[in-house]
């Protein structure tokens, strides 16, 4: 096993550890923002795709980079933009203060 | 020794990936879990911007290429973004589905990139053709079977279990393909061969594993294959030896990898077999009953309005029949009309009511419910003795006590204790069976009266008479 696997493989073994103990200790109630936010770091392999798009150099490798570079940019915008539009509705002002209270009350 | 620039680099890396982490952990809370996000996110563009930098450094790239990755960026962010923006809550796990593809698929492409870059006929050192090969076959099957339940969720694939005879000779097949094409990755020289098989059959194989399940097994497939995405991306970070793909991938597999369990525990039903097929599929219990037994007590919604009027503790059991009716607005008006008259109202949410992880609190928050009034099972278990109505609205097993009792097929899944409520009101359309397809002895208690109609309608026509007792 080469060095640099090793090195990789740890990196990998302690990420994951740290992603479980973190995650395990959000509530259920917050599991679709959760989601959806992981699923946003995920897109992370936008930064590979870029990689691979500067170093292709004919037409099969275009494609490719293509393919990469457009599935990896939808999901990391759409990731981001999403989970931020649920998670303004987790912090919205309660009901008790808008009108529908007052006009029932009339 | 480094250069500079690139100690910058691993630097910016380094920080990009704590702020992944920590963008997690602030999601623990409602209050922090914006800026959470937006931390990650900061996060995301500093590891987006450093590998512009090392990108201009190197200077190798052709004029084609920076094209082609400046139309490829804008089309995808746009497409991404104005699906984002556009999505309607309920509409949420078909999204979430498609992310996982374009994910998935973006990790099998640097795979299939990097793998046709070694020079051909030649053999691969381990640390490359092991993960290059994982990388492939993970992002393949995420991407294929991730299509396949964003359709089923959207209802463009039928969201029944579709089985045909020799599937599952089929899919031993297939398997078996998939493993010669990774011992001839590991033992063998490389070729474009290779590759075509191992990229064809897994994306037959995401098929194969997805088109059996069935719709209520849903939350647990979207988790699972979040977990193959964040796979596939650190096995794409391995490829071209980046450890912020590593990272952030293994982050993601951790996180699915939670989900995938939790909801499997929540159904009662191992992982194992829900991949094995549906559960429509093994229940035989043939034609469910929609007649009305006679034991069963039918209630108006002039009752359910006094019973509500009088009640201190009310107690809402949200499922997916009320999702599916729309009718989140008309449960909201109710519950604050309720609160408006000084009537404690809370909802009771089991962990797979909805098509994904926590789908009904979203639903729910999108129509102004406080955070505070969604209760997790157990929470929720513990208010039911002190609740004077409890009000079921398109929820079926997460209900039954049949749970409790040994040898039925829902034996051992956790349910809300609603029979422990002093007086029980089930909205609902029929008396159809659940996915579980068993009668539901909740609805033949003493205590509960059923109110057959669409969430929607009867809600509106409870409110009204609600609104009456509540006025006089």
């Amino acid at each position: 096993m080469s060095q640099q696997l090793f090195t990789n493989f740890a990196i990998f073994v302690l990420s994951f550890l740290v992603g479980f103990e973190v995650i395990s200790k959000i509530p259920a109630t917050l599991h679709t923002p959760m989601m959806s936010g992981a699923n946003a770091i995920h897109g992370v392999v936008v930064v590979g795709s870029i990689l691979i798009a500067l170093e292709a150099q004919s037409a099969l490798f275009y494609v490719i980079a293509f393919i990469a570079v457009f599935l990896g940019a939808i999901n990391v915008a759409g990731g981001y933009v999403v989970t931020d539009r649920m998670l303004t509705m987790f912090s919205k002002p309660k009901p008790t203060k808008n009108s529908a209270k007052d006009g029932d009350d009339k | 020794m480094m250069s500079p620039l690139m100690a910058v680099v691993s630097l910016s890396y380094l920080i990009s990936a704590g702020c992944y982490v920590i963008g997690l952990h602030m999601m623990r809370t409602p209050k922090s879990a914006r800026n959470g996000n937006r931390l990650s996110a900061v996060g995301m563009v500093l590891a987006v911007v450093m590998t512009f930098v090392i990108a201009l450094q190197k200077n190798e790239a052709t004029l084609i290429s920076w094209l082609l990755l400046a139309v490829a960026l804008i089309l995808g962010i746009t497409y991404g973004a104005v699906k984002a923006r556009t999505v309607k809550m309920t509409d949420m796990p078909q999204l979430v589905s498609l992310f996982n593809a374009v994910g998935g698929g973006a990790a099998a492409a640097i795979g299939a990139f990097d793998y046709l870059s070694q020079p051909n006929g030649e053999h691969l050192a381990l640390a490359f053709s092991i993960p290059v090969i994982l990388d492939m076959i993970i992002g393949g099957i995420t991407f294929s079977g991730s299509l396949i339940a964003t359709g089923k969720l959207a209802g463009k694939v039928s969201g029944k279990p579709i089985t045909f005879p020799g599937a599952k000779l089929l899919n031993g097949v297939v398997v078996l393909i998939i493993l010669v094409a990774i011992a001839m990755t590991v033992g063998f020289a490389s070729s474009p061969w290779i590759l075509t098989i191992a990229i064809v059959a897994s994306l037959v194989f995401g098929i194969l594993m997805t088109i059996p399940i069935g719709g209520a097994d849903m939350p647990v497939v979207v988790s699972l294959l979040n977990a193959f995405t964040g796979l596939a991306v650190a096995m794409a970070g391995f490829v071209i030896n980046n450890q912020i793909l590593i990272i952030a991938g293994a982050l993601v597999g951790a996180a699915g990898t939670i989900l995938t369990l939790q909801m499997a525990a929540a159904m009662n039903r191992s992982v194992v077999k829900i991949i094995a097929g549906g559960f429509g599929t093994d229940d035989g219990g043939g034609a469910a009953t929609t007649d009305i037994p006679v034991d069963v007590k039918t209630t108006t919604a002039d009752d359910i309005g006094v019973q509500l009027a009088y009640a201190k503790n009310v107690m809402i059991i949200p499922g997916y029949g009320l999702a599916a009716a729309q009718a989140q607005r008309e449960v909201s008006d109710l519950a604050n009309l309720l609160l408006a008259h000084g009537i404690n109202v809370n909802y009771a949410i089991h962990p797979v009511a909805g098509r994904m992880p926590g789908h009904m609190n979203v639903l729910l928050a999108e129509v102004n419910v406080p955070y505070e009034q969604m209760k997790q099972m157990e929470e929720a278990n513990a208010m039911f003795e002190n609740t004077d109505v409890s009000l079921v609205i398109g929820a079926n097993d997460v209900t039954n006590p049949q749970a409790r009792e040994p040898h039925t097929v829902i034996t051992g899944m956790p349910i809300l204790d609603v029979d422990k409520s002093k007086s029980i009101v089930v909205i609902k359309r029929s008396m159809s069976t659940g996915y579980a397809g068993i009668q539901n002895p909740l609805f033949a208690n003493e205590k509960t009266g059923m109110f057959f109609a669409d969430a929607k309608k009867g809600l509106v026509e409870v409110i009204a008479a609600t609104k009456e007792y509540l006025e006089e």
